[in-house]
């Protein structure tokens, strides 16, 4: 199948390639550039585990062919820490909540949430329950995940407030 | 002068981070990050890419198969079918249930989504396309869905392999769609008891068959190195060294030169203990083509194909008298294995520890039969985030107590502590045979009660009635009260193996010069956090601290042998192991603390980090002084080093229990059921870390959540699967899933080393009962007894419906 040429920002760093236009951005991300951080979990786009911030969306990255992102800014969980490595407040809220277990659920969460906290930068339990719902985890059972949420949401207010 | 005064008692534990510490996890970091290694993530030069080609049918024969086209397309490199595999013998294989399966459909397709013919080519696009290419000219033949008709004399024969095989893997079979009959117990003694009974019971309660889904799917990736004949198998293995001997004597391939390896695992809940078509095919394409080869499912063949669980139609009756006394149980289930009996149980248990269905009840005299038989559906019957039968057991005492409460006209909390096995008897031997090592459970459901409020919510519950009756709500309550005993922790040697396989545990522990260490275990994490709660084990008993401790798993090169990581076995059995090999360093860091200080050993005592002269403890020796003395100083009579293996095998199981109060409220004229609290209270012996204790029990309960009000995998009277997608098959998302409350007592397990039990499953087994209870209390006062799950809002409504209810 003829190839068609890509060209996007990815976690900052300009990309482009040559790819299959059918080839689904998941599988892009995860097989020719190595970004296997994003997961596949379903076929349907129900699981939300491939979930990307493209554009300042969260895309689920088994849903558009690499051809759609043309020129696209995307950010998987492999950019979401600081440039200097330390860790993003979801991240280390993650982990201090205990909000995971198997890990495969955890990149597209903590993606989604990541825009979740810029659309909402106060979000109330329910509108995080809300706004994770296309994010399905199957060990924790939400509840620390949504712990977790709400802890970097306040840490980031407060940085927020001191700057 | 800073004069730093030394650590006290109470810092130097902290620093350890053992038992009891809600120590972070030390997989976070990599999760977080992006940086997990699931096996979909492994790339290897020249890896090949298989997929399935699969039966559009239920039940049909096959004609021919043509592969031409597939192979004429460019990038497809071979196309596998039976025939193919018939010369390697590898057309069936084995499964962990005495049974065999084929690996491609032999001449006949026995369920939807059936592995017919493997396509390998160079990438997952080109593998896809292919299938479409592979010609298959099927016959249909009529499909056997209905288990109650399995054994008609006029039913679809299934199994033609098999036919004339009267003898199966567990005793006669009675009809050629016959598995298995399996019973214990008395079955007279449980006859009269209902014979004589002031009151009886009867119900037959169908727990419908349903999917574990972890949200990673079933893969591997399959590479033999031709030069050195060694085949690596990377793959979603909640069992890697069973699947190391099972390949090996399926192959021929001596087992030192087969490297099993469980990377990342995305979640298991059983779904990843079995050995799948998949597996084997990866493994013959790698062997032919000399290159790696990765085959991972996608979830709508995972829903199809790899290990459904339950599909148990169980029959209980109840005893007693008239005033609550349980005298007798009987029980009868039809269980429906699909086209290949691929449960994976202990071998000697064809039914599973389906046997613990006495619950938590001081039941005098009880019998069960299982008779397991063959349909036109998936194989499977894996313990999903339960011990085996486990869930099954609980769901059935636990609605049929409840219905006895309900004929008796007694409180349903009230019945189950009247009937309860009382602290004094244990270790209690039930009637169908288990010994009960510990338990305190009127405690633990009386805790329960007064921390829901119970009486309240009683009495609220009578004003909710009055106030519908009155028309001011459209609202019912409902509220679930459920008790729950696991068996947990296979096990003894003696009754448990799979397959010949003894179900020990082990662990191997190497204490570095400078007083860090490694230890390796036979289990694998799936999410568990073992890698954080084994270092805690540890910890504790050597005095290291835990985040000096590196902890492997999954590599069959460099673990000791175990049995994996299912029925939650690894505290039980693997922590057993862990605590015993850190004893066994402990014992020889006492002689070498003893040559140290100059004392005999027997004048020293342990504590926390160190050995103390008794009476003396300014004259001690830290491990890691010991750790250091160990490798560099000639000690008389002691080999230098400090390292210690156990195997363990566990003299009894372990029975967590554990009292859940689930409150919803039900909106008759849609059927939507909102769970307004859910109290789980549980008892899993000596608590290891509660933080990831509370983490799994949210996770279990959610679990429980989907099963008991949405999930179920159906078919259609041709044999079509239903549910075989995340369009259909319910998992709840963080709005369905409401906030958990848990709570826990300790009773240790009298003979565990450290006296853990086990906790990741009991959410499961007691959160199903839980909340179906829940929904027929709230329609209890109505009249209704029982109705089958899942209690989706549509089954929901009906139920209202037929009560006369709705609008």
């Amino acid at each position: 199948m003829s190839k068609t040429h890509v060209k996007m920002t990815i976690n900052g760093d300009e990309v482009e390639a040559l790819a299959e236009p059918r080839t689904l951005l998941i599988h892009f991300l995860r097989e020719e550039l190595g970004l296997t951080g994003p997961h596949i979990g379903c076929d349907t786009s129900h699981c939300g585990a491939c979930t990307i911030d493209l554009d300042g969306k969260s895309v689920k990255s088994c849903t558009i062919f690499v051809a759609q992102a043309q020129n696209a800014e995307i950010t998987t969980i492999e950019g979401i820490a600081h440039p200097d490595g330390t860790l993003h407040a979801l991240q280390e809220a993650f982990r201090q909540h205990h909000g995971l277990q198997c890990g495969f659920c955890t990149p597209g969460m903590i993606t989604r949430a990541y825009r979740l906290l810029q659309e909402n930068p106060n979000p109330t339990e329910e509108e995080i329950r809300y706004g994770i719902s296309g994010n399905l985890c199957r060990c924790t059972g939400y509840q620390n995940i949504v712990k977790a949420i709400q802890v970097a949401a306040e840490e980031l207010s407060v940085k927020e407030a001191a700057q | 002068m800073n004069v730093q005064s030394p650590p006290t008692d109470k810092q130097r534990i902290e620093k350890l981070q053992g038992l009891g510490s809600s120590r972070k996890r030390v997989e976070d970091a990599r999760f977080t990050q992006g940086k997990g290694n699931y096996v979909d993530d492994i790339k290897l030069p020249g890896m090949l890419f298989g997929d399935f080609v699969r039966s559009p049918y239920g039940h049909a024969r096959i004609k021919s198969i043509n592969k031409d086209a597939a192979l004429a397309m460019p990038g497809v490199v071979a196309v596998l079918t039976a025939e193919d595999l018939k010369p390697l013998n590898l057309h069936y294989m084995p499964t962990l249930a005495g049974d065999v399966q084929a690996v491609l459909a032999d001449e006949k397709v026995l369920f939807q989504a059936q592995e017919v013919a493997f396509v390998v080519a160079k990438d997952r696009y080109i593998a896809a396309d292919a299938c479409e290419l592979v010609e298959v000219e099927y016959e249909e033949l009529p499909a056997l869905v209905d288990a109650f008709k399995a054994m008609d004399a006029d039913a679809p024969l299934l199994r033609e392999d098999i036919k004339d095989k009267m003898e199966g893997a567990h005793g006669a079979r009675a009809h050629y769609n016959h598995i298995f009959h399996w019973d214990c117990g008395d079955e007279e003694g449980a006859n009269k008891a209902l014979a004589d009974a002031d009151v009886t019971v009867e119900e037959m309660i169908t727990y419908q068959r349903v999917h574990p889904c972890p949200l990673e799917t079933c893969g591997c990736v399959a590479s033999m190195d031709k030069i050195n004949g060694k085949l690596t198998l990377w793959g979603t293995f909640q069992a890697p060294h069973a699947v190391r001997t099972v390949a090996s004597l399926i192959t021929n391939i001596p087992e030192h030169k087969i490297r099993v390896v469980s990377p990342d695992i995305g979640g298991g809940f059983g779904n990843k203990v079995g050995v799948y078509p998949g597996y084997i095919c990866s493994a013959v394409a790698s062997i032919v083509t000399g290159v790696p080869i990765k085959w991972v499912e996608d979830r709508m063949e995972n829903l199809s194909a790899t290990a459904f669980a339950r599909d148990y139609h169980m029959t209980g009756k109840l005893a007693a008298t008239k005033d609550g006394v349980i005298t007798g149980l009987h029980c009868h289930v039809l269980a429906d294995h699909g086209a290949f009996d691929a449960c994976a149980d202990p071998t000697k248990f064809p039914a599973g520890f389906f046997n613990i269905c006495t619950g938590s009840y001081d039941i005098p005299v009880a019998y069960c039969g299982v008779d397991g038989v063959y349909t036109n559906k998936a194989p499977g019957g894996v313990a999903y985030r339960c011990s085996f039968r486990v869930t099954e057991a609980a769901y059935m005492i636990e609605r049929m107590v409840d219905i006895l409460a309900r004929k008796l006209d007694m409180d349903p909390a009230e019945l189950r502590m009247k009937n309860f096995i009382k602290k004094e008897q244990f270790p209690y031997t039930s009637a169908l045979g288990w010994e009960y090592d510990s338990g305190d459970y009127h405690t633990a459901l009386e805790k329960g009660m007064e921390s829901v409020s119970y009486k309240a919510l009683r009495a609220e519950q009578v004003d909710n009635r009055a106030a519908f009756e009155r028309g001011e709500t459209r609202k019912l309550m409902g509220i679930g009260v459920a008790f729950f005993t696991e068996i947990v922790g296979a096990g003894p040697v003696k009754n448990c193996d799979i397959l010949g396989l003894g179900m020990f545990d082990s662990c191997e522990i190497r204490i570095h010069p400078t007083g860090s260490a490694i230890a390796r275990l036979g289990t694998i994490s799936q999410g568990q956090g073992h890698a954080t709660t084994f270092a805690q084990i540890l910890a504790t008993e050597i005095g290291i601290p835990a985040e000096d401790i590196t902890l492997e798993e999954g590599d069959t090169d460099t673990a000791p042998y175990g049995l994996g990581t299912y029925g939650s076995r690894s505290t039980p059995v693997a922590g057993a192991a862990t605590a015993m090999a850190g004893r066994k360093i402990r014992a020889k860091a006492q002689m070498i603390a003893a040559y140290l200080l100059e004392v005999h050993e027997g004048d020293l005592e342990w504590d926390i980090d160190r050995f103390q002269v008794k009476g003396n403890p300014e004259a001690h020796k830290t491990m890691k002084e010991i750790a250091f003395a160990s490798y560099n100083q000639a000690i008389p009579g002691l080999e230098p080093g400090l390292e210690a293996v156990s195997y363990y095998d566990p003299p009894n199981m372990t029975y967590p229990f554990g009292a859940y109060i689930c409150v919803v409220d039900i909106d008759v004229d849609t059927g939507v059921t909102d769970i307004r609290s859910f109290y789980a209270l549980d008892d899993c012996g000596t608590r290891i870390n509660p933080m990831i204790i509370e983490g799994q029990v949210h996770g279990g309960l959610t679990e429980a959540l989907a099963i008991a009000m949405g999930q179920e995998i159906s078919y259609d009277e041709i044999g079509n699967i239903k549910g075989g997608s995340l369009m259909d098959f319910y998992l709840p998302t963080a709005v369905e899933t409401p906030m958990w409350t848990t709570d826990f007592t300790t009773t240790p397990s009298p003979h565990h080393p450290i006296g853990a039990k086990g906790v990741g499953e009991s959410p499961n087994v007691g959160g199903v009962p839980a909340f179906s209870n829940a929904v027929h209390d709230a329609f209890a006062h109505k009249g209704l007894t029982h109705t089958q799950m899942p209690h989706d809002h549509w089954r929901v409504w009906k139920t209202a419906q037929k009560l006369g209810l709705t609008d």
